[in-house]
């Protein structure tokens, strides 16, 4: 699952991964480590099956970020579209009550088609990533509400929806490691995202637009289609996390999304991609979101104070970066 | 570690009918004997109100002479979150668990899971839609709000407009306050006609300008109900700022509403018994490991407080700053 670009196009586009993915693993093993001798209720099964659930969604959207975060850009309707995305799942499969492949299908598409929203407005109305992706943020928050009727949609008449984050197909073959589906997904959401930044096009294309876009630009890439691409892709995957995140809760809450965001966000950083664009790969990420959902839950097991919690996860943010940046310069 | 206990049914079949303490006292992993601990899985923390469920349930730990902890998500939306939350709490291994649901049917699996660990839960502030809680203890809401109807219509004699700024539209509370204020105006109170319901999460400053709004559209408004504290004060905040005189009913506590009251600016407010609600969950819980018999509901009760009565020690003891 190693997210190299076979080549790049543009000089800059330099991915230095190893470093990186290496310091991040070392931390991730170092908090383990370190939880597992604080307590003894953190290295258990069903603890560690709590954190890997506790990451799929986390995990996904930061998978959906990396992409568009390579291309320089930003997208921080991540979060609202994921409960957008449940909403017209949970509208598809509850109220309407079609089967279940077309309601997966109907979340998938509608995140494609925000996605697609979303790039047209920064490639083609040149509106910076930031702000239109704040705009579609707060649009998808109120057409979530709005479509919903402002209450949760329960997916109680699809019998095994939950099943797709809470079922574990691999504890069924070996009942000693009930692995949830939903990581499965966020691990099949991320090998399939590596690939496509490893060995498409389009891969390379995220990195060489990230790195130098006026470069590509005048060497006669239509950078605006390729952006839009990108955009659409993550918004794709937003809606998988939709799906996994209404799995996970048998509900579409139309109410939640906002903040979760900039959990992705500090996940991507994390495992070291750059908010300026042109390098980052998604294994990285993934071991991001595990530090963060690692750190969350073993300082709950050490039952320190909520209030320090966030303190301790903004401090790691930090750290987690400037380390990098250390390793970076002295390379 | 986990599945080894799990797979052990024969000597939980034997340990059956001893109370869980015992259990986990007797299972190897246990830390310490018999030391119990209850985590409280609330649906925040910030805000004062659960600050003060904080303070009763600390309070009942003490007496009881067990350990608990609290913890809730940043806002009440984030469901998922809570319920990340509620799993990390199981792995601790607790004795009981107090659990105040922002979805219920989100939690069940964990439920379920607490359940087959014989791990009994205390549902509190609002129901869970479940037979596995032992009890529940909450506030009745809707009685509640009803309470600030009639009052509202006492204050401002029967007749008139009235508007409704509520904090959310899709949490139980939100919901069953805002139902229990507009059901009993429209079955008792037929001549006030409420003009506006609207949601401002609970924020002070959305709240204020969502006010200033209705105000502002409604020159000849007689009251306004705010149903929650930061609601309340957002309310207070708006007259003041547009220098208007009305009958403002809050609900809940917290130092700016009782100045608000004390200033005459908010005629009064209802008030829950958080410090109750923490105190129930917990001495229930403690029941329920001892295997004694527990009310499935219990109603932690309510109080409207106005000037009058703001330093009456019963009302005092209730009230947070």
């Amino acid at each position: 699952m190693t997210a190299f670009p076979t080549r790049t196009l543009a000089a800059g586009a330099k991915v230095s991964g190893a470093g990186q993915k290496l310091l991040a693993f070392a931390s991730l093993l170092i908090l383990v480590v370190g939880f597992s001798l604080a307590s003894p209720n953190f290295l258990q099964t069903s603890n560690i099956m709590a954190i890997l659930q506790a990451t799929s969604v986390n995990g996904v959207l930061a998978v959906a970020a990396t992409l568009v975060i390579i291309t320089g850009g930003i997208d921080l309707s991540v979060g609202t579209l994921m409960t957008f995305c449940a909403v017209i799942c949970g509208v598809v499969l509850t109220w309407w009550g079609m089967p279940l492949p077309v309601g997966i299908l109907a979340a998938i598409l509608a995140g494609a088609a925000c996605g697609l929203v979303s790039g047209t407005i920064i490639a083609r109305m040149k509106i910076p990533p930031f702000i239109a992706t704040l705009g579609m943020m707060l649009m998808l928050k109120g057409l979530a509400l709005i479509i919903s009727g402002t209450r949760p949609i329960y997916f109680n008449s699809t019998p095994g929806f939950t099943q797709i984050a809470q079922g574990s197909l691999v504890g069924m073959v070996i009942p000693q490691l009930p692995i949830p589906n939903g990581v499965l997904l966020l691990f099949a959401v991320a090998g399939f995202a590596a690939w496509i930044l490893a060995r498409t096009v389009l891969g390379r294309y995220t990195y060489a637009i990230g790195s130098n876009e006026e470069a590509i630009r005048l060497s006669g890439v239509n950078t605006d289609a390729w952006k839009i691409a990108v955009y659409a892709l993550a918004g794709g995957i937003c809606g998988i996390a939709g799906i996994l995140i209404a799995a996970r809760l048998n509900s579409a809450q139309p109410a939640l999304g906002q903040g979760y965001e900039l959990d992705a966000i500090a996940a991507v950083v994390i495992g070291g991609t750059s908010l300026s664009g042109g390098r980052g790969t998604v294994l990285g990420t993934l071991i991001g979101a595990l530090i963060m959902s690692v750190l969350t839950n073993g300082l709950r097991i050490l039952s320190v104070a909520p209030e320090w919690q966030t303190v301790v996860t903004g401090a790691i943010i930090i750290v987690a970066v400037y380390a990098d940046q250390l390793r970076r310069r002295r390379g | 570690m986990t599945r080894g206990k799990e797979s052990m049914p024969t000597r939980r079949l034997v340990l059956g009918g001893i109370p869980a303490t015992a259990l986990l006292a007797a299972s190897p992993i246990a830390m310490a004997q018999e030391k119990i601990y209850i985590p409280l899985i609330s649906k925040g923390f910030q805000h004062q109100f659960w600050q003060a469920v904080k303070a009763g349930a600390e309070k009942a730990a003490a007496e009881y002479k067990v350990t608990i902890s609290f913890e809730g998500p940043d806002n009440e939306t984030m469901v998922d979150r809570q319920i990340d939350m509620l799993a990390a709490a199981l792995a601790k291994k607790p004795t009981a668990i107090g659990f105040a649901a922002l979805d219920s049917q989100a939690a069940i699996p964990l439920l379920q899971q607490a359940k087959s660990a014989r791990i009994p839960v205390i549902a509190f502030d609002s129901g869970v839609e479940s037979d596995i809680p032992v009890t529940t203890a909450a506030t009745d809401n809707i009685a509640a709000a009803a309470l600030a109807a009639d009052k509202m219509a006492e204050l401002i004699g029967g007749a008139g407009k009235v508007a409704v700024l509520v904090h959310d539209q899709t949490s139980r509370t939100g919901v069953d306050r805002r139902d229990g204020f507009v059901n009993r105006i429209k079955q008792a109170h037929p001549k006030i006609e409420i003009v506006a319901i609207e949601y401002g999460a609970g924020d002070h400053l959305k709240s204020t300008e969502i006010t200033k709004a209705i105000l502002q559209a409604n020159p000849d408004l007689k009251g306004m109900f705010g149903a929650n504290e930061g609601s309340a004060i957002g309310v207070a905040n708006g007259a003041r700022e547009m220098n208007r005189r009305l009958v403002i009913i809050g609900f809940d506590s917290g130092a700016a509403q009782k100045q608000a009251i004390r200033d005459g600016i908010m005629a009064g407010a209802i008030t829950q018994n958080p410090v109750g609600i923490g105190y129930e969950t917990v001495k229930a819980a403690v029941a329920a490991i001892k295997g004694e018999k527990v009310a499935p509901k219990i109603d932690t009760g309510f109080y409207y407080y106005d000037k009058s009565n703001l330093t009456d020690p019963r009302i005092a003891a209730v009230l947070y700053d």
